[in-house]
């Protein structure tokens, strides 16, 4: 398989990493970047536990080529905390109790994450359409949502 | 001398909403799952050759292309591992010898260098069938005209509670007669008969199954597994390579779902095989999304026909149940669901006149096992809704109905054992009162209908009779506190109930708690299975004996020291106090190198650890033919849900406006973590009530993604949701609390459709209530045009 290298970045730092043309982002970060944080559910854009930000936006990054990902910005879970310091929508989700066996929380603080971003002060409506694709099995959502108000309010 | 008072806790651990323990790991993507872990370069992948036929005669198995295949490693095929596998009944190969009972089951599997050598490899597998009848009906499977899916039945081994008969279909029959059913009909005033059918549903974790094995040099093998089972796993897939048990070493890291799904042993036995045949090599299996719908456990379908009467007042005279699931093509694990969905046929009900039959059936379909609350959201989906229709009969208010009748304090079962204290009346006033049971049910617009619904439920750990949990509790030089546990963090909580538990007995604490995991067999105390909701039970009197073992131990040492009686000794915050000479003295202090004695004369004590165990020894047989005994089971949760809906007369969509479930937890030792799982479980329940079904045809699963295969999303539940729960103690139960795991996902089917019913008079046959199939119901009845 040909190898294409691409420069990302990723929680602020700078890869170079030799992908073949058929690896998908996902793959790249849990294989390549050893970032397992993003977790796969369904490799079909389907659940999102893979949800990453690309340049901002939040991402099935099991659907994405990590070839079209030269030159991005990727944040994913492990970028969220910084210098110890837990992101807002962290520190919410332990708070409500937002949190079972923990294999939704990543995609679902990325898909939050990206929600309060563009829109800092979202209605109940909102924050459930915003997380539509990361399915959850566990919480039935009630403190998930919960969360989000909790954090945009704070 | 120090103030004692001050000393003390300012609140004790038990019943405090402490943060998880495993909380901060899962937020920062730390936290370790089985498919996280980094095996090295020479990783293999595993992909499994799956019957297309959902019954057929295995005629021949040429590998030899796929095994010459370069990249491939392994090539391995049923003969060559003859044992049975399974939990209860072994009547499964770990992949298939002469013939294959449903469509998706193992036939062979290739372990090679990458995932797209193995696909190729698979490929290259050249399976030869006989195709034969196939059975897709419980009840015609049940008959004598079936074809037989397995001949040799009457070969298998199974337990003695569980009643298969050779030359069959039936996998097993548990029978329960109470009273005379046929004499107590005449005297009913009312009686109703229903008939349900539940679909197939999958469990959809959004981990899917995966595990890792490897077999060194000298034959030893470890196996990584997302599993709720590592020693029952352990166990099964030893004795089926006929090897010891403790030559397998089961690591389980955090679980991403478990639900039943992750139980007992499926696909891990797969990669196991596989590494005896590679030594050297990890060899991963992860079961794809499509894979995981339909290859593994699913819940199985049951078809219920019920029967209900009571006297003119409403009191219930008697019942009877004859259910037929849908068991697939091994009824391994499945044989107990239909045994619980038979010892608990009657519901949380007291009826003097009990006749069921719960029969397993053998079909052509994916395979039943565990799913939260087995064999309970089945049977309550029939039973309640008959109740439902029973109360409407009598013409009485349906709480009232339900309270009259819901089984109290001192009353004789469905199995002649007697119920322990239970708040289920509190419980049925909690969900009435949420839900504004008596106020006047005006829909919102003219095109909408309104009804409440509202159902009861019960269930007991589902296990065998002496399922047993062990503990440890150790010590560090700082006074820390680790305890070592058999059972499985799955997302329940059970980490951080364990760490609360062990704080309160020992006097610590809950910060200076952690817990040994992962859980590893070649460390870890044994625990039978992470199921049944038994854990806070079972493992928490486990845990708080280990905790309280290494509490006598310090407080035997520093009396000895201090010349002091250890009735006058308490440890508080991890310090061991005297009430009666104020003397205090840290944990740190005594707990690796123990006390001198006065005077430089030696010293007493030494490392601690607590040791702990429990297994129930109450729990009596049953009679096979009248399902008689004393005790048939350890405990029961009970509870109650309802539900307030809209349904828009044009689409047939349904519209929660509010809803309520109340379970009586004994003691909630930790109130947000109950609350949560009360949560979760309602959703999942609503979810298979309003939306999911294994669409099946001709044994092929034709929804096998989540586009097809639709489960809640959060929009879908945008609704209050009240979890009021009630607090009266297990007698057996740590600290008063019994399980709560699995039970509010039991009645949820049935308050929906008793819901249902109070809006539009339509009772639906089966789950799920879409939209769809509401409208066309409403067409049919002439409610719209």
């Amino acid at each position: 398989m040909a190898l294409q290298q691409i420069t990302i970045t990723v929680n602020d730092l700078v890869e170079v990493v030799d992908v073949p043309h058929n690896m998908t982002l996902l793959q790249m970060l849990r294989e390549k970047l050893s970032l397992t944080g993003t977790k796969n559910g369904c490799t079909a854009g389907e659940c999102g536990a893979c949800t990453v930000l690309m340049n901002g936006e939040p991402v099935n990054s099991c659907m994405v080529l990590a070839a079209e990902c030269d030159g991005a910005k990727i944040t994913t879970v492990e970028g969220l905390a910084r210098d110890g310091k837990l992101s807002k929508v962290q520190e919410a989700i332990i708070k409500t109790g937002g949190v079972q066996c923990g294999f939704c929380t990543p995609g679902m603080l990325i898909s939050a994450t990206a929600l309060l971003d563009r829109n800092p002060h979202p209605t109940e409506q909102e924050i459930r359409q915003a997380i539509v694709g990361n399915l959850c099995r566990c919480t039935g959502y009630v403190r998930i949502v919960e969360a989000i108000k909790e954090a945009a309010k704070a | 001398m120090a103030n004692v008072k001050s000393k003390e806790q300012s609140s004790s651990p038990i019943g405090a909403n402490l943060p998880r323990n495993d909380v901060y790991e899962k937020v920062t993507g730390i936290a370790t799952f089985t498919d996280d872990i980094q095996f090295g370069g020479k990783l293999l992948y595993a992909r499994v050759k799956r019957s297309p036929y959902p019954h057929a005669l295995i005629k021949k198995v040429d590998v030899s292309k796929a095994r010459a295949f370069p990249g491939v490693k392994a090539v391995i095929v049923g003969t060559d591992f003859p044992n049975k596998i399974g939990l209860y009944l072994k009547d499964k190969n770990i992949l298939a010898i002469d013939r294959v009972r449903f469509i998706g089951e193992p036939v062979a599997a290739v372990a090679a260098v990458s995932n797209e050598i193995a696909m190729k490899a698979l490929d290259l597998i050249d399976v030869e069938y006989e195709q034969l009848e196939p059975i897709f009906d419980p009840e015609y499977g049940a008959s004598e005209k079936a074809p037989l899916i397995h001949p040799k039945l009457g070969e298998y081994s199974w337990p003695n509670f569980i009643f298969p008969k050779p030359g069959t279909n039936i996998a097993n029959h548990f029978k329960i007669q109470k009273g005379d059913v046929e004499a107590a009909w005449p005297k009913c005033a009312h009686i109703v008969e229903k008939t349900f059918r539940i679909p197939h549903i999958q469990h959809v974790p959004i981990e899917t199954h995966v595990a890792v094995a490897l077999q060194d040099e000298k034959g030893k093998i470890t196996l990584w597994a997302s599993s709720q089972s590592p020693f029952a796993q352990r166990a099964l897939i030893a004795e089926s390579l006929g090897i010891s048990p403790t030559d397998i070493r089961v690591i389980a890291p955090f679980v991403g779902g478990g639900f039943g799904s992750k139980a007992g042993v499926t696909m891990e036995a797969i990669p196991v095989a596989l590494a005896t045949k590679c030594k050297g090599y990890p060899v991963k299996l992860l079961l794809t999304r499509e894979e995981e719908f339909y290859t593994n456990f699913v819940r199985q379908g049951l078809v219920i026909h019920v029967k209900v009467g009571c006297d003119k007042d409403g009191k219930l005279l008697a019942l009877k149940n004859l259910m037929y699931w849908d068991g697939g093509g091994s009824t391994e694990y499945g044989v107990n669901v239909t045994r619980a969905g038979g010892y608990s046929s009657s519901g949380p009900y007291d009826i003097p006149n009990v006749r069921t039959d719960s029969i397993c059936v053998y079909t052509n379909h994916p395979i039943g096992g565990a799913y939260r609350g087995f064999g309970m959201s089945e049977l309550h989906t029939g039973l309640d809704q008959a109740m439902d229709e029973l109360a409407e009969a009598v013409g009485i208010d349906k709480p009232t109905f339900l309270k009259m009748n819901g089984v109290k304090e001192g009353e004789t079962l469905d199995t002649g054992m007697k119920m322990h204290a239970n708040g289920l009346t509190q419980c049925i006033d909690n969900v009435a009162k949420a839900i504004h049971w008596d106020e006047p049910k005006t829909p919102s617009s003219p095109n909408k209908l309104r009804g409440r619904g509202i159902a009861i439920a019960w269930k007991a750990p589902a296990m065998p009779p002496n399922a047993g949990s062990s503990a440890w509790v150790e010590l560090a030089e700082d006074g820390h506190v680790t305890v070592g546990v058999g059972g499985q963090e799955i997302g329940q909580g059970t980490f951080t109930v364990m760490a609360q538990m062990a704080a309160a007995a020992l006097g610590v604490p809950y910060e200076h708690v952690r817990i040994a995991g992962p859980v590893d067999t070649q460390y870890s105390p044994y625990e039978w299975q992470t199921v049944a909701s038994r854990l806070t039970w079972s493992m928490g009197n486990a845990i708080r004996a280990a905790a309280l073992d290494a509490r006598k131990q310090i407080l035997d040492i520093v009396a000895e020291a201090w010349h002091e009686k250890p009735e006058d000794l308490d440890i508080v915050n991890g310090v061991v106090v005297s009430y009666k000479s104020e003397n205090e003295t840290s944990l740190k202090n005594i707990a690796i190198y123990g006390m001198p004695k006065e005077n430089d004369q030696g010293w007493i004590g030494g490392p601690i650890i607590g040791r702990g165990t429990f297994m129930p020894t109450y729990v009596t047989g049953l009679d096979p033919e009248t399902g008689q005994g004393t005790r048939s089971v350890v405990h029961y949760t009970v509870g109650c849900e309802g539900l307030d809906i809209e349904i828009d007369k044009d689409t047939g969509k349904i519209t929660v406006l509010n809803a309520a479930a109340s379970f009586d937890v004994g003691h909630a030792i930790n109130p947000t973590l109950v609350k949560a799982q009360i949560e979760g479980g309602f959703v999942q329940g609503l979810s298979s009530a309003m939306f999911e079904e294994i669409k099946l045809k001709q044994g092929v699963m034709t929804n096998p993604s989540f586009v097809d295969y639709r489960i809640a999303t959060a929009p879908d539940v945008d609704f209050p949701l009240e979890t009021p729960y009630v607090e009266v103690p297990q007698d057996d139960g740590p600290w008063g609390a019994r399980g709560i795991g699995e039970h509010p996902m039991v009645p949820t089917i049935a308050a929906l459709g008793n819901a249902i019913y109070d809006a539009t008079k339509i009772r639906l046959p089966g789950p799920p209530y879409s939209a769809e199939k509401i409208y066309l119901a409403l067409l049919d009845k002439g409610i719209v045009e």
